[in-house]
Parts: structure tokens; sequence; C-alpha cells
């Protein structure tokens, strides 16, 4: 069964504990969680993951940031991204989408609908 | 005369072996005869026992194809109830599914909303849950003052300057939920807002200790892409009345005691120093 490593970039406790008992569900799962864009490339730094999880709306280093900064690091470039945020307008989708995350999830989250993309995301990566 | 006789009985010789060949031919007609008339009795019989046997042939596959009908009806009734037994099953694991968000929203809400007993600590976490794991955009919520009988505005997440930052007790539909303790729903497509309305909210949920009355949540407006109130919301609705209610009134409990601690201390502190 192989391991899959997740990085959760949340500010919010809830979200992250909530998004992490979603992520739980897919065997092989280890999960670190980061406070902010800037904790997340710190964290980046030291170990590898599979897929990162990130919201937009965060103190000190926003998601979207994260994603553009991880899409232009030759180190990270390939790690697919997922963006899960209260920004649910087509505008910042489509905006989401073009700095490089390879799914955007609006919230409030439906599990189901966050472990098939995670799942298709891992599914494409094999 | 001699050779007149011996004429006549050369022909008589020859007519009587003319007459045996007949008779011999006869025979052999007859036997001849015989044998077919034989042939023919054991054709007749032969044929007698074939169509008995085509009768039993005939009978025997339409047995067979009478049981295979009934078998393949039985199969396909069987496999209309296996798929009827399929579809129920689909439909129990998305129930179980949604049953299973349901729970992992609830669990964490209530988790969340147990970890603190910092006051500020436990507003973040409710206006966290609502506009999370609720899709709110515009909300508040209100405490309120029994001295002054008026609900006040603690927290609050989107809303305009035009929110009046405190209601009196039974005045409007937030004043009437915090009076009466009953929730508000407001009704219609929650989603179809020109701008919220601050005197007309779409939810407001009283937070209650027991019967007791502390303050509301009052949400204004949800986010661009949450259609309508689900299962879940109600009972993440339910959950706040009660869960948030305890959390922020222990919290407050907490942080007056850790305050008159600090100054009984000080006060302590300041004998001794006398």
């Amino acid at each position: 069964m192989p391991d899959y490593n997740f990085l959760v970039v949340e500010d919010s406790p809830t979200m992250r504990q909530l998004i992490s008992f979603a992520l739980k569900r897919i065997p092989g799962s280890k999960i670190v969680e980061a406070n902010d864009g800037i904790d997340a490339l710190k964290k980046l730094s030291t170990q590898k993951f599979d897929v990162i999880l990130t919201d937009i709306n965060m103190p000190i280093m926003d998601g979207l940031k994260l994603v553009s900064m991880v899409r232009n690091d030759p180190a990270h470039k390939n790690i697919p991204i997922v963006i899960i945020t209260t920004e649910g307008a087509e505008e910042d989708r489509k905006r989401g989408l073009a700095l490089g995350a390879n799914a955007y999830i609006a919230k409030p989250i439906q599990t189901a609908d966050l472990l098939t993309v995670v799942n298709d995301i891992l599914g494409n990566k094999s | 005369m001699d050779k007149e006789t011996g004429t006549i009985s050369k022909k008589v010789e020859e007519f009587l072996q003319v007459f045996k060949k007949g008779e011999e031919f006869t025979q052999e007609l007859l036997k001849e005869n015989e044998k077919l008339r034989y042939r023919l009795a054991q054709q007749e019989e032969g044929s007698k026992f074939t169509g008995r046997d085509e009768n039993f042939k005939l009978h025997t596959v339409e047995e067979r194809i009478k049981f295979l009908e009934e078998e393949n009806k039985n199969l396909l009734d069987r496999f209309r109830q296996v798929e009827e037994e399929n579809k129920d099953f689909a439909n129990r694991y998305v129930e179980v599914e949604a049953e299973n968000n349901n729970l992992a929203n609830l669990y964490v809400a209530s988790y969340q909303l147990h970890s603190t007993l910092d006051f500020t600590e436990s507003l973040k976490i409710i206006l966290e849950i609502v506009m999370n794991l609720i899709g709110a955009e515009e909300f508040s919520i209100m405490m309120l003052d029994e001295k002054t009988n008026e609900l006040t505005i603690v927290a609050q997440e989107g809303m305009g300057p035009e929110a009046r930052a405190s209601i009196k007790m039974g005045d409007g539909i937030i004043g009437k939920v915090a009076k009466s303790g009953e929730a508000f729903y407001r009704e219609g497509d929650p989603t179809n807002l020109k701008g919220a309305d601050y005197t007309h909210p779409l939810v407001s949920i009283p937070l209650k200790i027991k019967e007791h009355v502390i303050g509301v949540i009052v949400i204004y407006k949800l986010l661009v892409q949450k259609q309508a109130f689900s299962n879940v919301d109600y009972e993440l609705f339910s959950m706040l009345a009660g869960h948030a209610a305890t959390a922020l009134f222990s919290s407050k409990l907490y942080s007056q005691s850790e305050r008159k601690l600090t100054t009984i201390q000080s006060f302590l502190d300041l004998l001794k120093e006398k």
C-alpha cells in the first residue's frame, strides 16, 4: 500500500481538522498541517508531499501566493495543488487554476467531493 | 405316325418344361411376394416405432424448453431482485456517506468549540464554523447584557457599517428570537438577495443554556456558492445553539475568574509587602 503525504495549509484549526479528518480515510495517508503560506514553504523544504491542499485567505502569505511560488520552484513545481476556499465566484476559480492549481473546491466542503478530487489526482499521478 | 408322335411328345416335353419353368417362376414370384409383404410389414412396423420416437423426442424437447424458460424467468427475476438490492445498497451508501460527512462536521465543530477556555478564541471558532461549515458570508454573534437587556455584537464577519451594533430584547426578529428562545429561519430562497437586509436576517439562532438565552447568532447572507441550507446545516444550528452557548459562557466565566484571581493575587502580594 503506497504512502501519501498531504500538506494541509489552513489558518482555521476547524478546517484543518475537518480536511485532515477526510484525508485520513485514504489508506496510507500522512498529514502535515501548516498555518499559512510561509509555514507551508518551510515544511516543503524539509519534507516531500504528494498533494498540497491550501486555503486562499490566510495571514502572512495567502494561498494564491503560495501556489505561484510552488509552481515557480523547480523542486516542487510538479506537486499537485488543491485550493479549498470560501471564494466561490467563477473568476476566483479561474484565477486559482490559471496560477497552476490542479483543482478548486469552494467551501463548505463535502468529504466525498474532496476525496474524489484527491483520489483522481493520486490516480493520475500513478 | 411315329414321327408325328415324336413331335407331339417333344412338344409336350417342351410344354411341360415351360410349365415347370412357369411353375418355378410362379413359385419364385410367390416367394418374392412373400418377402416383399414381410418387408412391407416390417417397414410399417418400423415406421410405427419411429413415429412414437419422434413424438417422445418432441415431448422431451418441449419439456426441456418449458424448464429452461422457467429457469430463465427465475434468473431474470433474481437478476431484477439483485439489481434492486444493488440500487438500495448504492442509495444506502450515499446516505451513509452523507451521514458520515454530517457527523464529521458536527464532531469537528463540537471538538473545536470545547477546545479552549479563551472567550475571544471561542468567538473566533464560532465564526469559523458559521463561515466554513455552514457557508455564511455576512453574520454576527450577539451577546445579551442582562443589566441593559440589550443584544450587542461581539463578533461579526463581512457586515457593513449600517448594521445595528445593539438591539433591545424583544425588538424586531432578532430581539424576538432572544426573548422567545425559538430559532428563526426566513422562508424562500436564501440566495435571492439584493444585498443583506440587517433587519430581516436569513437565520437567527438563540444561544441557550437550558432555557436561558445568553445571545444569538444571526446570518444575513450566504456565500455565492451556497445554494440552500442542507440537513447538516440545521444540525449545526441546533448544535451551535447549545454548544456555542456553553463554550462562550464557560470561557467568559473562566476569563472573569482569571481576572479576579489576578486581582486577588496582587492584593495578597500587596498585603505581604506591608
